[in-house]
This record gives C-alpha cells, structure tokens and sequence, in this order.
C-alpha cells in the first residue's frame, strides 16, 4: 500500500471509528435504561400489589 | 409532536443515511475521477461535507437556542444541546481527517500560520467549551436560557470561518468552490453533492437517535421521582 492509499484510508477509518463509537456509546446508554424501565416497573409492581 | 411521529422521523432518516453512505463511499473510490492532486484527494469528499455538517449542527443548536429563548418551546434547550453535541463531534472529526490531508498534501499536521484553520479551531473550541458552561449550572431554566444566548453567540463565527477560506492571502487549504461556481470536474461535483447529503443524512439519523435517548431519559427521571 502506497503512502498516499494509506492517508486515505486512515481518514475514512477515523470518519468509521467516530461512527462506530458512537454508536456503541448510544448501545451502552440504551442498555442503562432498559435496566432502568425493569426497576421502575418492579416497583410499580409492588406498589399495586399493596 | 407524538412519539409515534418522531419514531417514523428517526427511522427514515437513518433510512436514509443507510442509503446514501455507502453509496457516497461507493461513488468515491468507483465513480469520481482521481484528478492531478492524485489519490489524496480522495479525502475532500468526506472532510469538507463533513465540516459543512458541523456548521449545520452548530447553526441548528443556535436555532434552537433561539426557538427556546424567544418562544419558550418545551425541549428546544435538549434539541438545542444534541445538535451542538454532534456538532463537537463532526467539527473533530474535520479537524483530523484535515490533518491526515494536509500531513500528506504539505507535510504538516497543522499550520498555525494558516488564518482558516485556525478559525475553524476557534469555532470547535467556543462549543466544545459549551458543555463546561452546561455541566456547572444546575438543571433548570437558568441553564437553558445561558446555553440558549452561548449558542447565538457561537453562530457569528460560522460564517467568519467559512468565509477565512475565501478571504486568507494564503491559498495552503485549497478552494474548491468559489464566485465562478465548482472548480472540479461534473462527475466530482456530482459525487460531493452525494457525500454532502450522505452527511448531512447522518447527522438527522444522528440528531433524531440521541434526541429519542436522552427524552426517554428524561421520562424515565420523572417515573421514578413519581413512584419514589
């Protein structure tokens, strides 16, 4: 791979990797509330069992 | 606006960027000539779509800002701050592919001398440090109304350093665009015009998800202070 292909390539791979990042940032942050809505609704559970 | 409406909006928006991502990729490396600049230049049709898409993410903040101060609209102030977040995060990614091309092109990483970059530095740094303001107010209208005015006053730099391009004596950063129209070959034009919607795509798929995480966050906040 010649000089110039590989600049090219790291630019496009960072423009992926900021992407990418992202995206798992969003997964984890996702996964947070999905965790939050299962507390929230054991203790709404409770609450109308009494 | 409903949820079901923003839902529709955030699917077919990341539709959309879906499509025309790598179709743009596609049109680069299969389709754009490589001009006498050679191969390198390759990198213009992702860096300068992608730096016209941090100054829409910061002019949209700034909108927002706007909408919040002047009409009070209820989640102007979060619409406000995603944009300026994605903003951050295209203006960084502009600033590294740049580099990349510019350590080949000039063998510099980075020129101090040249007046349109470090415009372009300014402008990433006034709203990188948004967050520094956002983060020591606590939550409330104080903190919307003082990100609202940050915001306004960061758009003022948005044309200053789109126009440093134009207006620097040095040509380093090159100029592709001027009064007698595209400077490149139609089929360049044509897969810029694609990169160009391929990024501002992104950044509506980008804006609508983290807008839908960050309300449903806030929902969540409120049902648990509720059945607290």
């Amino acid at each position: 791979m010649s000089a110039e292909e590989k600049y090219v390539a790291a630019a496009y791979l960072v423009v992926f990797a900021f992407v990418l990042v992202y995206f798992l940032i969003m997964a984890l942050k996702l996964a947070r509330l999905e965790r939050q809505v299962g507390e929230l609704t054991d203790l709404a559970r409770k609450r109308a069992d009494g | 606006m409903s949820t079901s409406l923003r839902n529709n909006q955030l699917a077919l928006s990341a539709t959309l960027a879906a499509v025309l991502v790598p179709t743009a990729i596609a049109l680069v490396f299969f389709y754009a000539p490589v001009d006498e600049d050679g191969l390198n230049q390759k990198i213009f049709y992702f860096h300068v779509p992608i730096a016209l898409a941090a100054y829409a993410c910061f002019g949209w903040g700034a909108w927002k800002g706007l909408v919040h101060l002047w009409k009070g609209k209820p989640g102007a102030d979060l619409e406000s701050y995603v944009a300026i977040h994605l903003g951050v995060i295209f203006g960084a990614m502009t600033l590294l592919t740049g580099s990349l091309w510019a350590k080949f092109r000039w063998g510099h990483w980075w020129l101090w001398s040249e007046r349109q970059l470090v415009l372009f530095l300014v402008l990433f740094l006034f709203y990188s440090a948004y967050f520094m303001l956002r983060y020591s107010v606590e939550p409330g209208p104080q903190r919307a109304n003082l990100c609202a005015v940050y915001s306004l006053f960061g758009v003022v730099l948005i044309p200053i350093s789109f126009l440093a391009i134009r207006l620097a004596n040095q040509y380093i950063h090159p100029v592709a665009f001027n009064r007698h129209g595209p400077q490149m070959a139609g089929s360049q034009f044509f897969t810029f015009c694609v990169c160009l919607a391929a990024m501002l795509a992104l950044f509506a798929a980008l804006y609508q998800f983290e807008l839908a995480g960050k309300r449903l966050d806030a929902r969540l906040k409120e049902l648990r202070e509720l059945l607290a």
